[in-house]
């Protein structure tokens, strides 16, 4: 199970990377592997604001529906659009190309690193 | 479900091996998916996909007033089923809805093999042996422990079973069955399935299934045939336009209102709920089952509210069954709608998680396949 150290985690399996006041935030490959293939993808605009813990969206699967918490505070300032047509890109690259929005950020809560959150996912796949 | 403890068919750990998911399923622990539902959903519309259905319920109506009995028991008319044939059917409460929807296969003159949801298993032979109270002639028996069911469904479903048996069988037409043997098992072997594609199901004794799940995945392997889970046997039906009892009908529901009306014969003479169901056949149904499409975005999944106009405050009608079909690539479902209303070509609101999003109502099934066998 993959989970890269240079990333900050959620323990409802989001994943975010620092890009100076700019997190990236997609969800984990724990996370894609547990609901299955994404078929439709639900982002929220550009401009749109959320504090942590607010729900930004939903992914579904053709099995079921999870929802996309932001880990962080702040302005959602980009939307991977590739995910309109190619949803599966969170399947085949969660920590890459399956990237889901991009927030300037305005709180920052403290988040799991990747031994905390390799720990999380160990104590639930039980 | 409650608390009771899970069941596991005979190919479960064949299933842990093949890396199957493996979820809690009426009332056993069945895989939901192995590789990926829409891999799977593919292989058996392209190729052809192994399914492990031995959870499903067996029942045996037998003695010199068994056909009595089915009759009264199912909607369907079964009298003029030859031996070797399935037939479709309900299992009808007075009130005229399901207590279950099944396949009653004639084994004999005295004999009807009743093949029910794994979840109704109990049910059904509780209500069944209820009913029979006081029936001579007439022996019901729970076959379930008795037999492992395996579906191998898709194109090339025949190719890959034939090398397996003695028995021809591309002479089993559709809904056909026969005896026969599978790697020299005792089989029933028939040509049914629940995905809307040519294939067989094959029932065998229980300690017999590994054996002949091994050998249909090694016979199909380089042709690409695959396990497939519940996953895909759920987009596969829904995209056949399949009724699933639970979501699409159960005791609410009559086969008129689920748009069964071939499965219910009037004239057959009496049987339970037929006064429910004649009435309905002469002033119609309230509100009938529908399939759709989205045409805004997103999956309309099962109780999700139907309205008839979009600022509508009230539901008009409910979702039974949705989910992303792979074939189509577009987001489907079923939905009972007021009779009026169930018109193909009518546009309909769903609300999603709270947002009201536009569906169009069209003919099913959403898929057909291109028949090779007589019907």
């Amino acid at each position: 199970m993959s989970v890269p150290k240079d990333l900050r985690y959620t323990k409802t399996h989001e994943w975010i990377r620092r890009e100076g006041d700019v997190a990236v935030l997609g969800i984990t490959h724990y996370a894609q592997d547990q609901l299955g293939e994404v078929v439709y993808v639900e982002l929220p605009d550009a401009g749109t604001r959320a504090a942590p813990g607010e729900e930004l969206g939903t992914l579904e699967s053709v099995k079921a529906v999870s929802e996309l918490f932001s880990p962080v505070g702040g302005e959602v300032i980009a939307v991977n659009e590739r995910l309109t047509d190619a949803p599966h890109l969170v399947n085949d690259d969660p920590f890459g190309e399956g990237w889901l929005v991009k927030i300037k950020i305005s709180e920052e809560p403290e988040l799991l690193d990747a031994a905390a959150y390799e720990k999380l996912v160990a104590e639930e796949s039980q | 479900m409650n608390e009771t403890r899970l069941k596991r068919t005979p190919l479960f750990d064949e299933h842990v091996a093949a890396g199957g998911k493996i979820v809690p399923f009426g009332g056993f622990e069945m895989p939901v998916q192995y590789t990926s539902i829409i891999e799977e959903h593919t292989a058996v519309r392209t190729r052809a996909g192994l399914f492990d259905v031995s959870h499903m319920g067996e029942i045996l109506i037998r003695g010199p007033r068994a056909l009595d009995f089915v009759q009264k028991i199912s909607c369907n008319d079964h009298a003029k089923m030859a031996v070797g044939r399935a037939q479709y059917t309900g299992l009808m409460y007075p009130e005229g809805t399901f207590v279950d929807d099944m396949l009653v296969h004639k084994m004999a003159d005295d004999e009807y093999f009743l093949v029910v949801n794994a979840a109704n298993t109990d049910k059904d032979f509780a209500y069944i042996q209820d009913v029979a109270q006081g029936e001579d002639g007439v022996e019901v028996v729970n076959q379930s422990a008795d037999y492992a069911q395996l579906a191998l469904q898709g194109p090339l479903a025949l190719e890959v079973l034939q090398p397996l048996t003695q028995t021809d069988l591309d002479a089993i037409r559709y809904y056909r069955f026969t005896w026969g043997e599978v790697r020299g098992h005792r089989a029933i072997i028939a040509r049914t399935g629940y995905t809307g594609e040519d294939g067989f199901e094959v029932y065998v004794a229980p300690g017999h299934a590994v054996a002949i799940w091994r050998a249909i995945l090694s016979e199909g392997g380089s042709k690409g045939v695959v396990p497939v889970g519940l996953g895909a046997r759920d987009t596969l039906r829904l995209e056949a336009g399949m009724c699933l009892y639970g979501n699409d009908i159960d005791r609410t529901t009559t086969p008129l209102e689920a748009g069964l009306a071939w499965i219910v014969k009037l004239d057959k003479g009496d049987f339970i709920g037929r006064d429910v169901l004649e009435r309905q056949a002469q002033e119609g149904v309230q509100r009938k089952l529908v399939g759709f499409e989205m045409i805004d975005r997103g999956i309309a999944r099962h109780g999700f509210p139907v309205m008839l106009k979009p600022d509508d405050e009230e539901a008009a009608g409910v979702v039974t069954s949705g989910t992303h079909s792979p074939t189509l690539r577009k987001p489907i479902g079923m939905a009972y709608v007021p009779s009026g209303a169930a018109e193909p070509g009518r546009e309909i609101w769903i609300s999603i998680r709270g947002q009201v999003r536009k569906a169009l109502i069209v003919p099913l099934p959403f898929y057909s396949r291109k028949r090779k066998t007589k019907a």
